[in-house]
């Protein structure tokens, strides 16, 4: 009899023999993963869509101010012209239109109903004001105003684009924490199964040990398995998301804030990092599970 | 090879083995025998570093037990091949694969015919593919016994290799420890088989260990 060589393997695939091809947390880390990447697609497009719609939003308003006239009745043809008058010499504004009274009457219908007498009310009379790229001086216009047309108000817009902006870095944060807390449930989730795993393989440890293998080839066989379960179930739950955010109504089609919800562009992008990121939450929560689990089985 | 200076272990706050002290030379063969429980099992776990000694020192192969990282205690048992009585193997691998499993968790590889040769040698060679539940108790003892070779260990460290096993299988498996021992491995044996201890005497000069009052004793004429 003589003793066989040996030579260098490929470690790669060899690793992964040793610890049986089933078990009872296999289906779990796979489905975990799946579910865990699928929620984590709608909470990247609520995140990625707050934020794209707010931004647009915000830019609209930014670029209207609206002028308010209420003043006595003999006053109000002479600041008209007045303002009508700053407007036009004003730097920085693109364009400027007093809104009629029948323009009023339809923005204000949907709150009182078509028969308002929009004339026997004292509405302020309205005038739309449009900037051009470089902007106008508020701050002037509005000094201005207050001398040469005493009762118009310059609303920019601004005390409601503040919440907007503050609003929408909420529902971004709240994404992102969404997606913080979906990766660690996933990493606990994951430790538990690599857990349960090792406890259920305690023979197949001593057996490893006994014939010479090192902590880290043994955690490594667990490691490797569990990363690419989740991995492939990662992928399938980030494809999954991405065709269930694809189904979504376009924002077009009904124009609400819901219906803006999904990925524009290479937003498409992103979901697209999840199957990896899972499996490096695998690969770092298993070999922490692992390295813990053999320590204690000594 | 593996020395004992002054070892003692205790278990459950009694001593199971205390003041034992030896040395295996390299090439002797040795047989380990007592009545059970009487501490065969924890000496071999001693031997191979499973077990710490509660206190004196033991040394494999010139190093002290205690200074062993776990990294280190993985690579001493790369020296030493274990033979169980319940010979544990991974059930979903093949023979051929249980066999190959000291190759394997250090990432080497082995020529396949040498493999086929070492099955011969055990006379496994048809079963390569069968995986272990398939197995009798006396071919389960043979490729524990190949499996504990494969590496071309220096020490042979068996507990109670016999012991499921009937008197022809016993022989066959003795005949492939002599054959070990032939070829300068260092082999201890525990067992409580008087009867192959005095076979293998009749084959070899092999020294044999009683475990008797907590102490390892050298063996008289009387077995």
């Amino acid at each position: 009899m003589k003793f066989p060589a040996a030579k260098p393997a490929s470690p790669s695939t060899r690793a992964l023999q040793v610890v049986p091809p089933s078990g009872p947390t296999a289906w779990l880390t796979t489905f975990t993963a799946g579910a865990m990447t699928f929620l984590c697609v709608f909470a990247l497009a609520l995140s990625l869509a707050s934020g794209r719609l707010a931004d647009r939003w915000s830019e609209a308003l930014a670029r209207t101010a609206t002028i308010r006239l209420s003043a006595p009745a003999d006053q109000v043809q002479i600041q008209t012209d007045a303002i009508l008058s700053a407007l036009a010499t004003t730097p920085g504004i693109a364009s400027f239109r007093a809104i009629d009274n029948a323009e009023a009457r339809a923005l204000l219908e949907p709150w009182f109903g078509p028969d308002l007498p929009v004339e026997a009310l004292p509405i302020p009379r309205l005038f739309e004001v449009v900037e051009a790229n470089r902007g106008y001086d508020s701050e002037g216009l509005r000094q201005r105003l207050l001398a040469e047309a005493p009762g118009a108000v310059l609303d920019d817009h601004t005390r409601w684009r503040r919440p907007l902006a503050e609003a929408a870095s909420r529902i971004r944060l709240l994404g992102v924490l969404s997606i913080v807390l979906i990766g660690a449930a996933m990493a606990a989730m994951i430790t538990l199964a690599a857990r349960a795993a090792l406890a259920a393989n305690t023979e197949v440890i001593r057996v490893l040990r006994l014939v010479g293998a090192k902590d880290s080839y043994i955690a490594r066989a667990f490691v490797r398995r569990f990363t690419l379960r989740t991995l492939a179930g990662a992928t399938v739950g980030a494809a999954a998301g991405m065709a269930g955010v694809a189904a979504l109504p376009a924002a077009d089609a009904a124009g609400g804030f819901l219906t803006g919800l999904g990925f524009a562009g290479k937003g498409w992008l992103w979901p697209l990092i999840l199957p990896p990121l899972a499996a490096l939450v695998a690969f770092l929560a298993t070999r922490r599970a692992a390295l813990a689990k053999l320590k204690e089985l000594t | 090879m593996i020395a004992f200076d002054n070892v003692a272990y205790s278990y459950g706050g009694g001593d199971l083995l205390s003041d034992v002290s030896l040395r295996l030379a390299p090439g002797s063969f040795h047989f380990l025998t007592g009545p059970s429980g009487s501490g065969k099992s924890t000496f071999l776990k001693l031997a191979y570093a499973e077990l710490q000694a509660t206190s004196g020192k033991v040394t494999l192969f010139d190093r002290d037990v205690k200074s062993l990282s776990r990294d280190d205690v993985a690579r001493t048992r790369r020296r030493i091949g274990i033979v169980h009585q319940d010979c544990k193997f991974l059930d979903h691998m093949s023979l051929a694969a249980n066999m190959a499993l000291p190759f394997t968790v250090s990432d080497r590889e082995s020529d396949p015919q040498d493999m086929k040769d070492l099955l011969g040698w055990v006379g496994l060679d048809h079963l390569a593919d069968a995986l272990p539940p398939q197995l009798s108790g006396g071919e389960r003892q043979r490729a524990a016994l190949a499996r504990a070779v494969i590496v071309d260990p220096d020490v042979i460290l068996a507990d109670e290799p016999t012991g499921n096993v009937d008197w022809e299988m016993s022989l066959r498996i003795l005949t492939l420890l002599v054959e070990l021992n032939r070829m300068g491995k260092t082999i201890l044996v525990a067992t409580h088989d008087l009867n192959l201890i005095r076979q293998a005497k009749a084959q070899i000069q092999a020294r044999v260990l009683r475990i008797a009052k907590h102490r390892v004793q050298l063996a008289g004429a009387d077995l």
